[in-house]
């Protein structure tokens, strides 16, 4: 339905919408910032779908989870929200939502955004084992910037 | 960012941030911390928040921050705002994602010699017996109607479902049930995640310990709570799971909206809020008392499946064998209160988010044998530290909304502990110290290691010094059961 890593920019209203396939992922990335009782994670990404798409895996890193990559999922979501950090931390709530309930978790995703609806699909496996509980996703500071190569946004986690 | 230099020393122990350090202050913020413990959390962003929080609308008196604060999101860990009632807001991540986050403890007639041998039997007992992990399940599962009850009726239900007794319930802040919870306010999710999660202790900084009650500092007071030196006793310290998760999750979601809809201008959207009596602050308020109540009943349930380890490692082997309650309370909850402000006493809606309520000799909420000595405050140390059992005083509820600190409070991020420290290493050094480890992680043990907290005998001697609650007794750990 979806093909994967679009480019997604604002649009004059201020909404992010998709533009152009991506050509280039070279800048995208996550790491872990000191927090003195929960977790922040420092992800970027070229484009808006690339951004989220290393948050999940940033938040895979963190609760040190792992699939089983013989027994492939696929999920479908929907999303309405009101702002790119809504989107964000929605998202990441949603995936931990879905991986509490089905035991599966995700490490690729595709996504596709209209006005205040995203819709992705979410690719991933059953959880073999996982490390830590995250109980949320804040919005505690959390703001997507625009820098010169692509989007950024530091996100913190209640574990 | 707040400097050491925009404080005010009231006192050795006291701290002021005055209202006057940023525009939007509604009050000043004071901090319950000596010299040393306010120099620890100049390196995060612990003043900062609690700046941020004292900008909330309908506040009265100030905001106040204990001496385990530290940095946490929205609301410092530690920190206390009263909002007055009804024209001030509430809100949700003010008082936390795992709300009704609490402590309970239990006292034995057991002494500590007399037990030493099956110490090992009782850690893999309380293992086996208490649920724990990362999205662990509990051995109940509740149809919805179920849920239902527990939220409304919170320990009352698991009295009359037979893992209580009645003095459980009467020495459980709120009689383990709070007014005004009603289930229509959750969602379909927190429900979903709620049915199969009560009576299981969870992850990260969760545990259920077994430990001697080392030092009495105050005789009359321990012996009413039932504690003795060389006496065992078990600490449970978990919260609402995934339930309580859930509901905050949902509200904060939806108060972004809020907020806007009543033109609340806020520094970080994780303090949104609603006025207390709109829609959204009620639906909330009535969803946040039933993850409480949830928690209440989770704590039981652990309480319970506790004495049937106890029973079946020491049974006949020691003459009485039996767990009693000494309390049971939250640091993780909103409360409506009656408290004095400048003179004035007024309903308030006190959040309290990593902080004890800490009520004074005579108050009518106490249970009658605690009300002359004050309410018991339960503050848990580190892994493999000491753990103090204090009593609230009438200085908290001038100068505190009732209320005192809740642990250590964190000093070192969890990937700088997991960094200096290894966990098997970890094991083995409290192992050689004499206390039995069950942990579902080793990563996850090296992270609640003694050496990423405070010094908690510091906190509590700040609060102490401060008179925000008296010394009963000091407890060392035997035994710690972690997810």
């Amino acid at each position: 339905m979806f093909d994967k890593g679009f480019l997604i920019t604002p649009g004059n209203d201020g909404k992010f919408g998709i533009l152009r396939d991506m050509a280039d992922r070279s800048y995208a990335g996550f790491e872990e910032k000191a927090h003195t009782a929960d977790w922040e994670l420092h992800v970027w990404g070229q484009s808006f779908c690339d951004l989220l798409e290393q948050a999940l895996l940033g938040m895979n890193a963190l609760s040190g989870v792992i699939l089983d990559d013989q027994h492939r999922v696929e999920r479908l979501v929907s999303i309405h929200f009101l702002d790119a950090e809504d989107l964000l931390v929605s998202l990441l709530n949603e995936i931990i939502f879905i991986s509490e309930m089905e035991g599966v978790g995700f490490n690729a995703m595709a996504c596709a955004i209209e006005d205040d609806q995203m819709r992705a699909q979410l690719f991933g496996g059953p959880i073999i084992s996982l490390n830590k509980e995250i109980k949320a996703v804040t919005y505690h500071n959390l703001k997507v910037e625009n820098k010169k190569q692509g989007l950024e946004a530091h996100i913190v986690f209640d574990v | 960012m707040v400097s050491i230099r925009d404080l005010k020393r009231i006192s050795d122990y006291e701290w002021e941030i005055p209202a006057t350090v940023n525009d939007d202050m509604q009050v000043a913020v004071r901090i319950f911390a000596t010299h040393n413990l306010l120099e620890a959390v100049m390196e995060d962003r612990s003043l900062e928040q609690a700046v941020n929080c004292a900008t909330l609308p309908g506040l009265v008196g100030h905001v106040v921050v204990m001496p385990d604060m530290h940095q946490g999101y929205g609301f410092p860990i530690g920190g206390v705002a009263a909002t007055r009632y009804p024209e001030g807001v509430i809100s949700p991540g003010g008082i936390g994602y795992d709300i009704n986050c609490g402590v309970r403890l239990l006292s034995s007639p057991i002494m500590h010699e007399e037990v030493s041998g099956f110490l090992d039997d009782l850690a893999s007992a309380l293992n086996h017996l208490c649920p724990s992990g990362v999205g662990g399940k509990g051995k109940i599962n509740l149809t919805d109607k179920e849920l239902e009850a527990v939220c409304r009726d919170g320990s009352r239900w698991t009295l009359k479902h037979g893992y209580a007794h009645e003095d459980d319930i009467r020495r459980t802040e709120e009689g383990g049930k709070l007014e005004g919870a009603n289930p229509a306010s959750v969602s379909v999710r927190a429900r979903q995640r709620g049915r199969q999660q009560l009576g299981s202790l969870g992850a990260g900084n969760h545990f259920i310990e077994v430990e001697v009650v080392e030092q009495v500092f105050d005789q009359q007071a321990a012996s009413i709570m039932g504690l003795k030196e060389g006496a065992l006793t078990v600490q449970i310290h978990c919260g609402s799971r995934g339930f309580g998760h859930q509901i905050c999750t949902d509200y904060v979601a939806s108060f972004q909206k809020a907020v806007k809809r009543y033109g609340i201008h806020l520094p970080d959207r994780e303090l949104v809020c609603a006025p207390l009596t709109s829609p959204e602050g009620q639906a909330y308020l009535s969803a946040m008392r039933c993850a409480a109540n949830y928690a209440f009943a989770n704590r039981q349930v652990l309480a319970h499946f506790a004495r049937q380890a106890f029973e079946q490692v020491l049974a006949g082997k020691v003459k009485d064998w039996r767990l009693y309650q000494v309390y049971d309370i939250a640091h993780n909850i909103g409360k409506i209160e009656v408290h004095t402000v400048e003179g004035e006493s007024i309903k308030v809606c006190v959040h309290r988010k990593g902080a004890t309520r800490a009520f004074g000799p005579g108050s009518p909420d106490l249970p009658e044998e605690y009300r002359e000595i004050g309410q018991p405050v339960l503050v848990p140390g580190s892994m493999g530290t000491a753990s103090w059992v204090l009593v609230g005083t009438e200085q908290s509820m001038q100068r505190s909304f009732g209320s005192t600190c809740h642990g250590a409070g964190r000093l070192m991020s969890r990937a700088q502990a997991k960094k200096k420290i290894w966990g098997e290493d970890l094991r083995k050094a409290l192992q050689d110290e004499g206390i039995t480890i069950r942990a579902g992680s080793m990563a996850g043990l090296a992270e609640e290691a003694p050496e990423a907290y405070k010094d908690v005998d510091e906190v509590v001697d700040t609060v102490i010094g401060a008179g925000l609650a008296r010394k009963v007794a000091r407890l060392k750990p035997l035994i710690v059961v972690k997810g």
